[in-house]
């Protein structure tokens, strides 16, 4: 860290970056933040939120698509190639909006479904922000774990049958591990990706950090400062992810001989 | 009543993907069109960022290197919705603050020019890292060969580097493309009407999500499918003359 700033020019960097900030602090208008403050803590909550849980479900997914796509069936491998294509060649914001305003006109019309318990859940936006975001992972992490899984080297998945090893057990503690810690960089690249993605979410009224910024503007009409602090706290997001990523890499055990 | 409504509404909804008026055929290709020219332009825009880039950070003094480090890694950290906001507002006050400065009246931006410069600046930051990539898979012995030789920085990279970085930058650069074409949708928020824009358009007023969304996401494979049959056929033009390492073919 004390090497980073050292050449001169690095100094008169920082300088302008402070010099910027302070800038931005000082001559900006910012007395709308303590008004919306709590708000924009539950739509960073809800950012975060989105996040991790589409990624964990999208990942649960993606394992299934990419065995699917690395060992299964032809009746199981196409449909998966299938899907991916589909969920990779069309942009995030047309799922969503197919998801939400398709399935959000199509399920009124069955009485069964409005007077189910379920109704009051599926009337909300988030339910199909969610699943948008976890179909989006698992067609883009599908591809990956493919690969990941078809990387893994042959003789390992030899040696444990020649061991009688049970084809559950085999995938369970051979080669899932494997391919998981091989696609690990990947995955955290991912996840900055999905991050990214989901202010789209603000398109179906679900409130998260992106739509409490868009709140701010149209009540004060104040239109950089909101943007501003929002790349802000997008940066910040991001740079968590990495940083938890780089550590749970350090942390697992890779083989150096 | 709200059943006899959806009966006739499924019966008849593919007549309006019909090409005329009272379809809305017309609109939606044309919304593809302006996907395309705004995919084409940011691409291109992206391209040559990506270039000057790519050798700015690899052979440009101290001050470049650290400079467009900062350029790629905020780009590429604050979500695409987020900066395409920022510098749509932000380029076209300078635009037209610099117009008021010269004695000019304000303009509106047109959204093809808007979209074009912004997605352009975004896919700059990607272009850079995979063509910096692809440049240092460049053998150091050709560059240092051609400066033995005495050749200019100029001609070495025409005839050199960027000739044999092509075919490593090749798969990178297909996979940009697929995002900026899906990328343009994100334009839509803006209010710019592209395809996803037009698509949605077209469904609230029939009511028909389905089948313009479905018919929309048809056109966006159908794009992206063409595309990657065209970057293969580039990638195997890039890669003429070299060995196939995996044997075969």
């Amino acid at each position: 860290m004390g090497d980073l700033f050292k050449p001169f020019h690095r100094k008169v960097m920082l300088a302008v970056a402070v010099a910027i900030v302070l800038t931005c602090a000082l001559t900006m208008n910012w007395s709308w933040l303590p008004k919306y403050a709590p708000l924009m803590v539950r739509g960073i909550w809800m950012t975060a939120w989105l996040t991790v849980v589409t990624m964990g479900l999208g990942m649960a997914l993606a394992i299934c698509l990419g065995i699917a796509q690395a060992a299964g069936p032809w009746w199981l491998s196409a449909p998966a190639k299938g899907f991916c294509s589909v969920i990779r060649g069309t942009p995030l914001l047309l799922q969503l909006w197919l998801l939400y305003f398709g399935l959000g006109s199509f399920f009124p019309q069955f009485p069964w479904i409005r007077e189910s318990e379920l109704w009051p859940i599926l009337r909300q936006a988030w339910p199909y922000a969610v699943l948008a975001l976890t179909l989006s992972v698992a067609g883009y992490e599908g591809e990956v774990m493919r690969g990941a899984f078809k990387g893994v080297a042959h003789g390992q998945l030899e040696a444990a049958r020649a061991m009688g090893v049970p084809r559950f057990t085999a995938f369970r503690r051979i080669w899932l591990p494997q391919a998981l810690h091989r696609a690990l960089p990947t995955i955290g690249g991912e996840m900055v990706l999905q991050m990214k993605a989901t202010p789209l979410v603000a398109t179906i009224t679900v409130v998260d950090i992106y739509s409490v910024a868009k709140r701010v503007t149209q009540d004060t009409f104040i239109v950089y400062e909101p943007l501003l602090l929002l790349a802000v706290v997008y940066m910040a997001l991001a740079g968590l992810i990495v940083l938890l990523f780089r550590r749970f890499e350090a942390s697992l055990p890779t083989r150096t001989a | 009543m709200l059943t006899l409504v959806s009966a006739t509404a499924a019966t008849s909804t593919l007549d309006l993907l019909a090409w005329s008026p009272p379809g809305w055929g017309a609109t939606l290709v044309q919304g593809l069109w302006n996907t395309i020219l705004i995919a084409l332009g940011a691409y291109a825009l992206g391209l040559l960022i990506g270039v000057f880039g790519a050798f700015g950070k690899l052979y440009g003094g101290p001050v470049v290197k650290d400079l467009l480090g900062v350029y790629t890694t905020l780009v590429r950290a604050v979500p695409e919705l987020v900066l395409i906001l920022i510098l749509y507002f932000a380029v076209t006050d300078a635009v037209n603050k610099v117009l008021v400065a010269a004695g000019y009246d304000p303009v509106q931006l047109s959204g093809v020019a808007a979209g074009i410069a912004v997605l352009g600046i975004v896919q700059g930051a990607y272009s850079t890292e995979v063509l910096r990539g692809a440049i240092l898979s460049v053998p150091s012995g050709q560059i240092e060969a051609a400066r033995a030789m005495g050749m200019p920085p100029a001609l070495l990279a025409r005839r050199i580097t960027l000739p044999l970085m092509l075919s490593a930058a090749v798969p990178g650069l297909a996979n940009l493309w697929l995002t900026v074409t899906k990328d343009t949708a994100l334009l839509a928020v803006v209010g710019f009407i592209e395809l996803t824009k037009a698509t949605s358009l077209a469904a609230a007023t029939t009511k028909a999500f389905f089948t313009f969304f479905m018919a929309a996401g048809v056109l966006y494979l159908i794009l992206s499918l063409a595309s990657g049959l065209i970057f293969s056929r580039i990638e195997r033009w890039a890669r003429r003359g070299q060995r196939n390492m995996s044997g075969g073919r």
